[in-house]
């Protein structure tokens, strides 16, 4: 349906995106945003505090503090108050509620940011607490146990599981700028214009799922139009090899797609902000003229629970 | 230097169960498995509440049987002690015999070699058994072949059922205040309380966050505030808190220190509760080798002129 939404309401397009790089650990999640920030509203040309609208993700429970996003809003210049809104997820999904909204026509340009801390806990415990409370968090699976019990699956079922590393993970910080038709297109020599965006869910007991699909991808993509025509880059956001050999086969990627140029989450896996890199990265492509079509998708829970795609198109060139 | 605190979260979520759930972890307590059996036949375990596919309310339960077949697993090398068993084990989903659909737990096994898709398991029972998924203490490996027909219905009816669930998590985390805050818990440890100036708008946060939240700018001019202040408003406090020596009745009040452009928060003493006022000219005190002010006391000073911390209320 969202992609159908495009069609009768606006264009909106990616126009800067940034993100931290190795960030200091012995700084706040608010000092380690704030070059991020700064970074982004200067590509875009905004002062901080002009954007119509401000949306975030990050997880209390990455750094254990209760509301620790409201210390990050210092960062945006949210005194005298903004209109701002928050995700307890990916900053990918924090997008998706910006897009909405500017969508919607109640804003212009929005300024979505994602940041975690994810080495002030030990995530192999933490990430255990979005399970299901009464028959899985109890015993305590850590994540890389979880994206195990998928590549057995997909090698039991005589898939190839490539060798490769998981994830890496950093703490890290990333931001994007949204803006509608023409202020895109002043603010933007080729923006990356959004094509659609849609996000889907699997139930939530693994012993359910077919841990060798992901079904909830197949009809995120198919609902953001990512099958009306070819694309050629796809940014995935995979922390298993396994998973990445699911998601090519779901978004139907042959083999002259370009995947995940960046080195995704193998390279750097800021948790909070990591799907929100892969819509950057694609868009950068584009901004870049060295993508005119490209997809990203973000995943948040244990093997490929949620998922979200967005389909990335740039203006034809003369 | 940046400061760094260990940090524990500790929090024991309870849970009211429903029908299903209570007669599923009641039913563990009592060696007998429980699934759920949805309008197309199949028998979902762990049960479900709702059809996963059609979201129909399920509430048909039957009894399983308490052997299995692996349908997927991974080796767990790090048994800690949360996790069910103490050496280094599998995790595998178990399709039990009957189900249609696997619940997870862990497998002892003497190392990966010996598990694979497809073995025969059967559940090891924990000795005390309380009405939780750890009453199944882990899977075993088991030589015999699976009975498909091991479905029974139950009634979910058991005496004295569990209807509440506490699971409690502890995680442990490291604190990072950042390089501002750091800066300021350091002078204020040797007696100095300094904040940071926005360098657009020339105010002085303290305690300083390392951006000014009106500017959305870095602050990085160290400024020394204080020691004296003034009282910008204040409450008594009547209420003893847990894990705080403090004696009620106290004054808890907004403090703006001198040069300062945001108050801060402080204990007032050495004056009686009802003498605290608006405009009273305090100052720190430190105690011991305390690392921040104790409290703050009367200076002796004249009372601030309302027009002098009007904009700081």
């Amino acid at each position: 349906m969202t992609g159908h939404l495009r069609a009768t309401l606006r264009d909106i397009a990616v126009v800067a995106f940034a993100q931290s790089v190795a960030p200091d650990p012995g700084l706040s999640e608010t000092e380690m945003l704030l070059p991020v920030l700064t970074d982004v509203l200067a590509q875009a040309g905004l002062a901080p505090g002009e954007a119509d609208f401000t949306c975030s993700g990050s997880s209390d429970y990455l750094a254990g503090r209760p509301f620790s996003f409201t210390m990050t809003l210092d960062g945006v210049g949210a005194w005298p108050p903004v209109a701002e809104s928050h995700v307890e997820a990916d900053g990918a999904w924090a997008l998706y509620e910006a897009w909405v909204k500017l969508l919607t026509g109640d804003a212009d340009t929005a300024l979505v940011y994602a940041c975690g801390k994810p080495t002030a806990g030990d995530l192999e415990d933490v990430l255990t607490r979005q399970l299901d409370p009464c028959c899985t968090a109890p015993l305590w699976p850590g994540p890389a146990a979880l994206a195990g019990l998928q590549a057995q699956a997909l090698a039991d079922a005589g898939g190839t599981v490539p060798p490769g590393p998981g994830s890496t993970v950093v703490d890290g910080a990333a931001a994007v700028v949204l803006a509608a038709g023409d202020r895109a297109r002043a603010m933007c020599a080729r923006p990356a214009w959004i094509h659609g965006i849609d996000h889907r869910i699997e139930p939530h007991a693994l012993g359910v799922r077919d841990l060798t699909r992901s079904p909830s991808t197949r009809l995120a993509a198919e609902r953001a139009g990512a099958f009306e025509a070819p694309v050629d880059t796809a940014e995935l956001h995979a922390s298993h090899p396994a998973q990445e050999v699911i998601l090519r086969r779901e978004l139907r990627l042959t083999d002259d797609v370009v995947v995940t140029p960046s080195g995704g989450a193998p390279a750097a896996d800021p948790v909070m902000a990591t799907g929100l890199i892969r819509i950057g990265e694609a868009a950068d492509r584009i901004r870049r003229g060295e993508s005119d079509r490209a997809l990203a998708h973000a995943t948040s829970g244990p093997c490929l629970q949620h998922n979200l795609v967005a389909v990335l198109e740039g203006e034809r060139r003369p | 230097m940046a400061l760094t605190a260990p940090l524990v979260v500790e929090f024991p979520f309870t849970r009211s169960l429903g029908p299903v759930q209570s007669a599923f972890l009641t039913g563990l307590r009592e060696r007998t498995v429980l699934g759920v059996r949805t309008a197309d036949g199949r028998v979902l375990v762990p049960p479900a509440e709702y059809d996963p596919g059609t979201a129909e309310e399920l509430r048909d339960l039957v009894e399983v049987g308490s052997t299995g077949t692996v349908t997927t697993w991974s080796w767990e090398p790090d048994p800690r002690p949360k996790r069910p068993l103490r050496t280094p084990f599998a995790w595998v989903l178990v399709r039990l015999d009957g189900a249609d659909t696997a619940l997870l737990h862990a497998l002892d096994a003497p190392g990966p070699e010996a598990v694979h898709t497809g073995m025969r398991v059967r559940i090891r029972w924990a000795a005390e058994r309380t009405g939780a998924i750890t009453d199944i203490a882990c899977f075993e490996p088991y030589g015999g072949e699976e009975r498909r027909a091991h479905v029974t219905p139950h009634s979910g009816q058991f005496a004295d059922p569990v209807t509440v669930l506490t699971t409690p998590a502890r995680l442990d985390y490291t604190y990072t205040p950042g390089r501002a805050q750091s800066r300021h818990l350091d002078a204020l440890a040797r007696h100095r309380i300094t904040g940071e100036r926005c360098p657009a708008c020339r105010k002085v946060y303290v305690p300083p966050r390392g951006v000014c939240p009106t500017c959305g700018v870095a602050t990085a001019e160290e400024v020394d505030v204080g020691p004296r202040g003034t009282v910008t408003t204040f409450c008594v406090v009547n209420i003893k808190a847990r894990h705080l020596d403090i004696d009620v009745p106290y004054v808890y009040a907004h403090i703006a220190l001198d040069g300062a452009d945001l108050a801060l928060h402080g204990r007032i003493a050495g004056i009686p509760c009802e003498q605290v006022r608006m405009g009273l000219r305090v100052e720190p005190v430190w105690t011991g080798d305390g690392r921040h002010p104790d409290h703050y006391r009367p200076t002796g000073e004249p009372d601030a002129a309302y027009d002098t911390y009007k904009g700081l209320l």
